[in-house]
């Protein structure tokens, strides 16, 4: 069970080299396997995480949510797809068209790319970049660009303020993000997301940077414009955001994008804080779905407990305290290190 | 043509397209966002030269911070119609100093192209370019590299300095 998938992989490999095309393109068109592969699970994933949410959302308000389609409600999300499907396409006489056509497209292609750098289970991750951290951050700070042409190309007031915002809050979160991850990458020694897995086999990271795995999370959440950072789309006042004049499909791969990016960010964060693949008795490619599926269930739980908080709040919090954490966290780290080091360890 | 050359060719394509696209538009907002995919290109060329974490210091800083603050810049100052924010300037004379310069712009590069000797030979790879990145920027270079850091950390708090000092007035 434990290699199933990297079997699959290399049989592909086999098979294609058996047929007599080069070992370059057979990789190359192994690639493009991989990439459909995970449009295919990232799209079906999201039915059942936005059944999910709504289920824990219903749960701490003390309602039922969907609950008449199929058992608990289950298929309640396919005919909600179902419909974004098949309905109008809506495009505002006075918009900016072609900025607001792409904004969504460039959205879920740029969550799509995180996807890349991520290992699924032992050996089994598409590129093992030397720097994939920071290919997760890089990438990940373009989706700040998105949400702006969606709010420039509205051509909404709420939208405009709802994307500023959005960028003003992204932009100040990225740094204790960065920051948060340095802690982890200097105990590991370098960048590469299989080195970070296998640095933790004795001990998880969680146990020797809390500190940084705590603003991570904050600002992880911050980054996602999850609940209580969602101010850019707050709904009671922004009418939801750089989203309002959406309709349809469009609107649709937004939500689509959000929840992969939360995916995303969850797996690297089980990746980086809980020890990835690694586990007892179950194979590796499980062990990462359940640690993904728990950190994913602590956003849902985070976002309906606690109210929003206020935009200048926000910005003060990331500015005046976290950051200024972050860099004792690595100061602390790097004497620490340096002092292991010195005893001989 | 192989596969490396087709990726450059396409590359290549995408930088010079969206560069082009900046100048042409109309639309100053568009010019920005091409921009944008112009320093998106540059990281691909980037990233097919083996320099990964140039590539993605590329496209964290220009990408994702730079090209913000120009699309921040640009909307907070509008006050005409988006269509018309990048017309070619009305004045003939204007226009005669932009073609000198252009041209001037082209002898000097093309000139420097031609009398560069390009090194043909392949080196190794360096697989661990971020190592040597560092040693060299903690080492050799350690006292430019702080002299920067000083730099940007001043221009950090004039700015703040200059925005509160607004505010009290």
């Amino acid at each position: 069970m434990e290699n199933w998938f990297v079997n699959i992989a290399h049989a592909l490999t086999n098979w294609l080299t058996g047929l007599g095309l080069s070992a370059g393109w057979a990789d190359f068109i192994l690639l493009v396997v991989q990439w459909v592969f995970i449009i295919i699970i990232v799209t079906l994933n999201v039915i059942v995480l936005i059944w999910l949410e709504r289920k824990i959302s219903g749960f701490i308000q003390q309602r039922l949510g969907p609950n008449r389609l199929g058992p608990f409600g289950m298929f309640q999300t396919i005919a909600d797809a179902i419909k974004l499907l098949t309905k109008e396409d809506i495009i505002p006489s006075a918009t900016d068209k072609l900025i607001f056509r792409t904004a969504p497209m460039f959205f879920i292609i740029i969550s799509v790319m995180l996807y890349v750098v991520l290992p699924m289970g032992e050996n089994m991750v598409i590129v093992d970049l030397n720097v994939g951290v920071f290919y997760f951050i890089s990438v990940g700070s373009l989706t700040t660009i998105c949400l702006l042409m969606a709010g420039w190309g509205s051509n909404n007031k709420w939208s405009l303020l709802g994307a500023m915002r959005s960028v003003a809050q992204m932009i100040s979160y990225e740094i204790p993000l960065a920051f948060s991850l340095l802690g982890v990458i200097m105990i590991a020694g370098s960048m590469r997301l299989s080195d970070i897995v296998a640095a933790q086999s004795n001990v998880w990271f969680i146990v020797l940077q809390p500190v940084a795995f705590i603003v991570y999370f904050i600002a992880a959440t911050a980054e996602l414009n999850r609940g209580p950072f969602d101010m850019p789309e707050a709904e009671q006042e922004l009418t939801a955001g750089a989203y309002t004049e959406y309709t349809g499909m469009r609107w649709a791969l937004f939500f689509l994008a959000e929840y992969t990016n939360l995916v995303a960010v969850s797996a690297l964060m089980s990746t980086l804080f809980l020890g990835g693949w690694q586990g007892p008795f179950l194979p590796s490619w499980l062990w990462i779905i359940i640690k993904t599926y728990l950190v994913m269930i602590v956003f849902m739980w985070l976002k309906w407990t606690f109210p929003r908080i206020r935009m200048d709040h926000l910005m003060s919090f990331s500015w005046k305290v976290l950051i200024p954490v972050t860099l004792a966290n690595i100061l602390l780290t790097g004497i620490v290190l340096q002092l292991f080091k010195g005893m001989g360890w | 043509m192989n596969l490396n050359d087709a990726v450059f060719m396409l590359l290549a394509l995408i930088t010079l397209g969206s560069a082009l696209g900046v100048v042409a538009s109309k639309n100053i907002v568009h010019s920005a966002l091409l921009l944008v995919l112009t320093f998106l290109g540059v990281a691909g060329l980037y990233f097919q030269m083996n320099a990964g974490f140039i590539g993605l210091v590329q496209i964290l800083i220009y990408g994702g911070a730079i090209s913000v603050l120009i699309i921040f810049a640009i909307m907070l100052v509008m006050d005409v119609e988006p269509e018309k924010t990048n017309l070619p300037s009305p004045s003939l004379g204007r226009r005669l100093w932009g073609v000198y310069l252009v041209v001037l712009l082209i002898i000097a590069l093309g000139a420097s192209i031609w009398y560069t000797k390009w090194p043909l030979a392949i080196s190794a790879v360096n697989s661990d370019e971020m190592t040597a990145l560092a040693d060299l920027m903690l080492g050799k270079y350690v006292v430019a590299f702080e002299v920067a850091a000083i730099l940007l950390l001043v221009a950090v708090v004039g700015a703040i300095i200059l925005a509160k000092g607004a505010d009290d007035k």
